[in-house]
């Protein structure tokens, strides 16, 4: 169970997060521009990365803010935490 | 005769305790400081219990938690429990256990004739037998769940209690034998805040048995000095009677203490067991090594144990478990064990299958009259509940083949070892990488993970000063990782055991392989019954994978994990296909380390601590009124509220006949509530709802559905603009949470310029829905807020005072009926409430509860969110594309109505169902088809989503989801129900009543 810094609370148990998956895929600005297998993509495809992968959590039993980890899916191991917005840490 | 078998002194019982206990109902006396194995052992009990396939007698194996054999039913009544390990009980007064997996005895054991049926049982015999047709596996649920254990399950409800605990440390070590005692001692010293665990109920481990010295004490004396210093820490913390049940990332890691087990009455200010949540800087490994047993034929008699096991025995519980003793060995460690037997008067006979002794260890043999057979092997042991003879043959070396005669000498214990197995499990758990050790012929630690140490044993280590000294190194070093040192260092110049464990030349497996045929009885799997026999088919028949073997053969699935037989097993599989251990893998360990109860694990969530119980502010006053209750979440809704001898129909019949002809109530405050605020509301909900918002009005409310971006429905509610820049919004009482979530969710990752706030109210406000015919000259009554047709439209909303409290009225209606929804502080809501029921009397205002809710709302075709809905329904099927706003340019779920699987026309859409019989009320969820057929597959065109006896209507009703619905108005279909019967429905509008909503207008 991971231990997780929280951008704005700090450590605290994963018990207190929840992951909602891949980050960084915007909600694209104009949808009905988009064609079908565009819309799709955006719905569907996930990167479903070995290594290095960039995913959002938020803080359900604490401060409940959405933020950014990057977590390396072989290890485990988180190597960065960062608030909505900011730009992702290189890996 | 009692405790025949225990010698006048020595060990680490108490002689002057006398312990009375019973086993197989037949009282015996133990020691204090005894274990029920040891006490059994003392009074030359051998035959503990019977083997789990083949109801072999099984006696005591080992002297800790890996032991296979010697499980037992402990204690009565509620507090039974089954497959406890004799070998880690401790014995209190009035302690009762007893045998299990055998009737009517464990001397007669009727399931033994298995044990001559053993051709019909090979591995795999489950897989192979229970397989087809399908429709016996109720048959073989019955014999399969009834061959799955050993012991009983209590049947009563277990009535102590366990706490759970969460503790943060610097540094966890597990295992408190020579090296974990050093590592604590390093870690201690340096002051780091340090938790040593032990499973044992006193610290030492191995050094408790063994003749060692370390600085001129022998070990149990320097054990009991550094004891005595790590005590006095306060930075250090001893558990006793604890395993380390899992260990899982970042150190986090849980244990399992045993506080009261082990005493004749459980405290009541006490738990029985505590469960420790622990997350540590640093983990130091220092679990030791298990002795491995022999593989050889009839290996499993009573009678036969490990040597490490049988030292234990001798030394610490002072119990001489026989006095003609065969050991058989492949190393020189083993050989202590013979020579502490040998000098307590025991004759012992040594088998070794190496050719070489050392001649160092043959003259200290001669001194004590031991007579070695180099060279040899046990090939087959003799005697039913326990052995009495075992027979021996040479083993010639280099062809691996037995020669010479056969040799047979009368026994009545025999001691094996095949060399130690460090206890990798926890380390494994972690997701440490093991290696194999050629000499050790066993798995070690290879690569540790981060802030973890291994030490001694438990690294495949065995010399007593390196141990120390390493250890004492390892706890250092994790000391000055953490910033702290110690001030003093390890003064230890000498420690030695009497015979080291160097390394075991010899397979670990057996020897005279070429004996074990079909139904032999070699066992690798003592637990499991798995015989080497079992392996070699396994492999024969293509289940090569370790993890194949393993589930084909069962080996290592018991209770134990396979701690004595894994590594056994696969170098039974390296012989097979003739290829390195390291080649063959081995399988993955995982938690929990040792069987655990589940009562320790739940805590004290259980009963009315297990889920929260959300309850609103009329609560008590339902309860006092009689209300059934329905769980819809967390909430606590009253179901209905039947009068006298009313059933649920009766009650809800009457209910609906109140809203529709005069006044009902409902106690809906658990409709989840959300209060909007920020200057970007509008714009937001435009977002959020698939209808457009900016032109609401303050003081107006309006009906929203909210979509997720697939285009499916995913929640409905009322939202209201109670000022400028302030929204009140309502969810269904189910996805509150997830509502607000999803809000957060796009205002924090999406739309992060926009100003939002979003604050949850359900519990601030209580919500009185009062509905029918009445309900307008009722309120005003009781209200200083003209609520006149004129002066207060349908969807609108107004503040005032209600009953002197301040209040928000909102003019909406989910019973198709004139309503009106008092919002007042939650603090105030029974107060109004009790006022409305004491003032509606005279329109007889009836109490209504979710039941009466839902035939209301089904009456006028009003859709449930998750029950009409699934999570595959688009607005439009469900005949709300009014609600779908063609202007707004863009909202979530919008793109996804033009993909072309929602864009079908033949989806299934909702509509109204009445049964041709006017009388049968189908069950909700029940398949609709075109054509029935006698029995299924059919095809299915939907399913009945909402189904009530309706009333108002005085018939059925029911709503369903069904392709082309929309396009099929008047058509017949069936619904086949599970009873076989087949019932006619005809396709309706799913407004069932008033359909031009000409009452709540009234
Ligand atoms: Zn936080």
């Amino acid at each position: 169970m991971f231990v997780i810094k929280c951008p704005y609370c700090g450590e605290r148990d994963q018990t207190e997060f929840s992951c909602h998956g891949e980050a960084h895929i915007a909600r694209p600005e104009n949808p009905e521009t988009l064609t079908d297998e565009e819309w799709g993509e955006y719905l569907f495809i996930r990167s479903n990365k070995k290594g290095i992968h960039y995913e959002r959590w938020t803080h359900d039993h604490g401060c409940r803010r959405w933020f950014n980890v990057m977590r390396d899916t072989v290890s485990d191991e988180i190597l960065a935490t960062y608030k909505m917005g900011e730009e992702k840490p290189k890996s | 005769m009692s405790n025949q078998n225990r010698i006048y002194k020595g060990g680490r019982i108490d002689r002057d305790q006398a312990i009375n206990f019973k086993f197989n109902g037949k009282e015996y006396i133990g020691y204090q400081g005894d274990t029920l194995a040891s006490a059994l052992l003392a009074n030359d009990v051998h035959l503990i219990g019977r083997s789990f396939k083949y109801h072999r007698p099984r006696g005591i194996l080992t002297s800790g938690s890996e032991e296979p054999n010697a499980l037992v039913q402990l204690g009565l009544g509620a507090r039974t429990e089954p497959n406890m390990r004799a070998t880690e009980i401790e014995i209190y007064e009035g302690l009762e256990a007893s045998s299990q997996n055998c009737w009517p005895s464990v001397n007669f054991d009727i399931g033994s004739i298995n044990n001559f049926l053993s051709r019909v049982f090979p591995a795999g015999f489950y897989y192979k037998t229970f397989m087809w047709p399908p429709s016996l596996w109720l048959f073989y649920e019955h014999f399969i769940r009834k061959a799955a254990g050993l012991g009983v399950a209590p049947t009563a409800k277990n009535p102590d209690r366990y706490e759970q605990k969460f503790h943060y440390c610097d540094i966890l070590v597990v295992g408190a034998g020579a090296s974990g005692l050093m590592s604590a001692l390093a870690a201690g010293r340096s002051g780091c805040d340090v938790l040593l665990i032990d499973e044992k109920h006193e610290p030492g481990g191995y050094l408790r048995n063994i003749s060692a010295k370390i600085d001129n004490l022998n070990s149990n004396d320097w054990t009991n000095e550094i004891l005595k210093e790590l005590e006095s820490y306060e930075n250090v913390t001893i558990l006793n009677r604890t395993a380390v049940m899992g260990y899982y990332d970042y150190n986090y890691l849980t244990a399992l203490q045993k506080v009261t087990n082990h005493l004749p009455y459980l405290s009541d200010k006490m738990p029985r067991e505590r469960y420790w949540r622990i997350r540590a800087k640093k983990v130091i490994l220092a679990q030791g090594a298990f002795e491995r047993p022999l593989v050889f034929s009839g290996n499993d008699r009573p009678g036969i144990m490990l040597a490490s096991a049988a030292r234990t025995y001798l030394n610490q519980f002072g119990v001489l478990p026989g006095k003609s003793v065969i050991l058989f060995t492949n190393n020189d460690h083993a050989y202590g064990t013979a020579i502490d037997f040998a000098n307590k008067g025991a004759k012992v006979t040594i088998v070794d299958n190496r050719e070489d002794i050392p001649s160092e260890l043959s003259d200290r043999c001669n001194k004590v009259k031991i007579k070695i057979y180099p060279s040899h092997s046990i090939i087959n042991t003799q005697g039913y509940q326990k052995v009495k003879k075992v027979e021996i043959q040479k083993v010639d070396q280099d062809n691996n083949e037995l020669t010479g005669s056969l040799r047979e000498i009368e026994c009545d214990l025999v001691l094996m070892s095949g060399g130690w197995n460090p206890s990798v499990q926890l380390f494994s758990q972690s997701r440490g990488k093991l290696e194999y050790h050629s000499k050790l012929n066993s798995f070690i630690p290879k690569d540790l993970i981060k802030n973890q140490k291994v030490v001694g044993c438990n690294n495949g280590d065995f010399n007593l000063l390196e141990v120390l000294k390493n250890s004492y190194q390892a706890g250092l070093d994790f000391a000055t990782e953490l910033g702290k040192s110690a001030n003093k260092s390890l003064e230890i110049e000498t420690a030695f055991e009497d015979l080291e464990f160097t390394e075991a030349k010899v397979e670990p497996y057996m020897i005279g392989k070429k004996k074990v045929t079909h139904g032999s009885k070699h066992f690798v799997d003592f637990q499991h019954d798995v015989t080497a026999a079992d392996i070699f088919l396994a492999q024969r028949e293509g289940y090569i994978s370790v993890e194949h073997t393993k589930r084909y053969t069962t080996t290592g699935m018991g209770t134990d994990q396979g701690k004595t037989s894994n590594v056994n097993a696969l170098a039974l599989m390296s012989h097979i296909h003739d290829k390195p251990v390291d080649n063959i893998g081995h399988t993955t360990f995982r938690p929990p380390y040792s069987p655990q109860t589940i009562g320790a694990i739940a805590g004290r969530n259980v009963d009315h601590l297990f889920d929260p119980e959300r309850k609103t502010a009329i609560h008590q006053w339902h309860v006092d009124n009689g209300a059934e209750f329905e769980d819809v979440g967390q909430w606590k809704r009253p179901h209905y509220f039947p009068q006298k001898n009313e059933n649920i129909h009766d009650a809800v019949n009457r209910e609906c006949r109140a809203v529709r002809n005069s006044l009902g109530i409902l106690d809906a405050s658990t409709l989840g509530k959300i209060d909007l605020q920020g200057p970007d509301v509008a714009k937001f909900l435009n977002l959020i709802y698939t209808n457009a918002w900016s032109k609401l009005e303050i003081g107006s409310c309006r009906y929203g559905l909210m979509c997720n971006e697939h285009g499916m429905v995913f929640d409905d509610g009322v939202t209201t603009r109670i000022s400028e820049n302030r929204y009140h919004m309502t969810t269904t009482t189910g996805g509150a949470a997830r509502v607000m979530s999803w809000l957060e969710e796009f205002l924090q990752t999406e739309w992060l310029d926009m100003e939002v706030f979003c604050t949850s109210v359900t519990e601030q406000w209580t919500v009185l829905s009062i509905s029918g015919p009445n309900s307008r000259e009722f309120l005003s009554s009781l209200t200083d807020i003209d609520i006149s047709k004129e002066a207060f439209p349908f969807m609108k909303m107004k503040e005032g005072k209600v009953c002197g409290i301040d209040a928000r009225i909102f003019r909406i209606s989910f019973t198709g009926e004139l309503s009106f929804e008092i919002n007042v502080p939650s603090r105030y809501g029974l107060f109004v409430w009790n006022e409305f029921m004491k003032h509606g009397k005279k329109y007889d205002i009836t109490p209504y509860g979710t039941e009466s809710m839902h035939v209301l709302r089904a009456e006028k075709g009003f859709i449930i969110v998750g029950q009409d809905t699934d999570g595959s329904v688009t607005p439009k099927d469900i005949n709300m594309d009014w609600i779908v706003s063609k202007k707004k340019e863009d909202f979530l779920g919008k793109r996804s109505f033009s993909r072309s699987d929602t864009r079908r026309t033949d989806r299934k859409q909702l509509v109204g169902l009445l049964v041709n019989d006017k009388k049968t009320v189908l069950p909700e969820g029940s398949y609709v088809v075109d054509e029935a057929k006698p029995r299924p597959p059919m095809d299915m065109i939907g399913h009945v989503s909402s189904s009530y006896y309706s009333p108002t209507c005085d018939h059925p009703i029911a709503l369903a989801l069904i392709k082309n619905g929309l396009n099929r108005m008047g058509d017949v279909v069936k619904i086949p129900l599970m009873s076989g019967k087949v019932i006619d429905a005809t396709i309706t509008d799913s407004i069932f009543y008033d359909k031009e909503g000409a009452r709540n207008n009234e």
